[in-house]
């Protein structure tokens, strides 16, 4: 979902950092995306070149680093991986699982020049 | 812009574009605070530090007079970028981390005033607008109520809530498929509720985007009709776990549907335990009692912690 207002933000976020560090030039984004957060990474890969064009990020590359998911199954006892953000648990079936991981989406670092 | 709906944010087009000049200003070497090329005159620092008031504005917001905030135009930004070392910096930040800070500043904001603020959600066509016109129909004679409503484009919605009697703003996101925090700061400042009156969003038509940004709202409620899908608190689950109330609207229509009330109410339970449920019908009336309590009852509590 929205993935062009997304990557606005984090491009945002990465000029803002960027000039914190009188940094010229950006050429690495590392964003930790969490398998059930609410972003695509196909979707933010396609719009990234359009929203850094102009911007201290062109030319960048955008490194994604997957966050596997996983929840705490309270009928399980313990924490199990989870694929989708409201699955049933992989063990029993059932639904009361908290997420507990894989909700991220991050700017990790910036490699910068 | 969005692959999944097909639409982009302007605002964030237009913020980015207005720091972007503000860089090339400083590359130039100019020390000033005006920008060109831009149709009003609005003197502004690029530092966001707020105190009481949104005292910022952004490029390519146009005025359409004082009853509605159009984001559609935005100026295209240049940037030259010199070399030196490679280098990494740790960051570590949330992404939406921007956003959030404008919603703790909206809801402190709101807190301060005794405003009371609902965040409405749905996909378009759910009955949001005509379920507000019933609420304040029925509630203004207790509570001042002031309307934030967004929509792409069009102010026919804040239209039709003024003609019920509340003070309403119309956003219009243009190509945006969500309202941001940013925005609804603006838009109270513009609106500047009464001291202790409740305060409605009706947020764009789009059961996806909407429920990543936190408004600074006291509540999301996701209002699903009748003559949608039972199924569709699963197939949309992010609206239906960030909400906190559901209303199941156009409930009059339920003798001529398949509409299975019972899947439904189960299938928002699988994805959100703790949702609320009240099946109303704005054209009726039937069930909007039990709505108001909820508010009442939401904003005592909410009155109470503060």
């Amino acid at each position: 979902m929205h993935e062009m207002s997304l990557m606005e933000a984090l491009v945002d976020l990465a000029e803002e950092e960027a000039s914190k560090a009188e940094a010229q030039r950006v050429s690495v984004l590392r964003v930790a995306v969490g398998a059930l957060s609410h972003v695509d990474p196909h979707a933010l890969r396609f719009c990234f070149d359009a929203v850094v064009r102009g911007s201290i990020c062109e030319g960048a590359a955008l490194d994604l680093i997957d966050v596997p998911g996983a929840g705490w199954c309270l009928d399980c006892g313990g924490e199990v991986a989870l694929t989708e953000r409201f699955g049933a648990c992989p063990e029993c079936g059932r639904h009361r699982v908290q997420m507990t991981r894989g909700d991220d989406f991050r700017l990790v670092e910036l490699e910068v020049a | 812009m969005c692959t999944v709906c097909g639409c982009g944010s302007a605002l964030e087009d237009s913020d980015r574009t207005q720091k972007r000049d503000a860089q090339a200003h400083d590359h130039a070497g100019h020390g000033h605070h005006h920008h060109h090329g831009h149709a009003h005159g609005h003197e502004h620092s690029h530092d966001h530090h707020h105190h009481n008031r949104h005292d910022h504005h952004r490029h390519g917001v146009e005025s359409h007079g004082a009853d509605s905030i159009h984001y559609g135009a935005g100026l295209a930004g240049v940037h030259a970028p010199g070399l030196s070392q490679e280098r990494i910096v740790k960051i570590e930040r949330d992404i939406l981390s921007k956003n959030d800070a404008y919603a703790r500043e909206n809801r402190h904001r709101l807190a301060a005033n005794g405003n009371f603020a609902l965040n409405f959600v749905s996909s378009p066509g759910s009955g949001k607008t005509s379920l507000l016109v019933r609420a304040i129909g029925d509630l203004k004679p207790r509570r001042e109520i002031v309307v934030i409503e967004g929509d792409q484009q069009t102010s026919n919605d804040a239209e039709r809530i003024r003609a019920s009697g509340a003070r309403a703003l119309q956003i219009n996101t243009g190509k945006g498929c969500h309202l941001d925090a940013h925005m609804v700061g603006h838009a109270i400042d513009r609106l500047a509720p009464e001291r202790n009156a409740l305060l409605f969003i009706e947020n764009v038509g789009n059961l996806v985007c909407p429920s990543a940004f936190d408004l600074g709202e006291a509540h999301k409620v996701v209002v699903l009709s009748v003559t949608e899908g039972e199924d569709k608190p699963l197939k949309y689950p992010d609206m239906f776990a960030a909400a906190d109330l559901m209303l199941l609207n156009k409930a009059d229509l339920l003798p001529h549907l398949d509409f299975n009330v019972g899947a439904c109410i189960a299938a928002a339970l699988t994805v959100n335990p703790d949702l609320q449920m009240l099946v109303v019908s704005a054209r009726t009336g039937e069930g909007m009692q039990a709505f108001y309590a909820w508010i009442e009852a939401r904003a005592a509590r909410l009155a109470v912690a503060e």
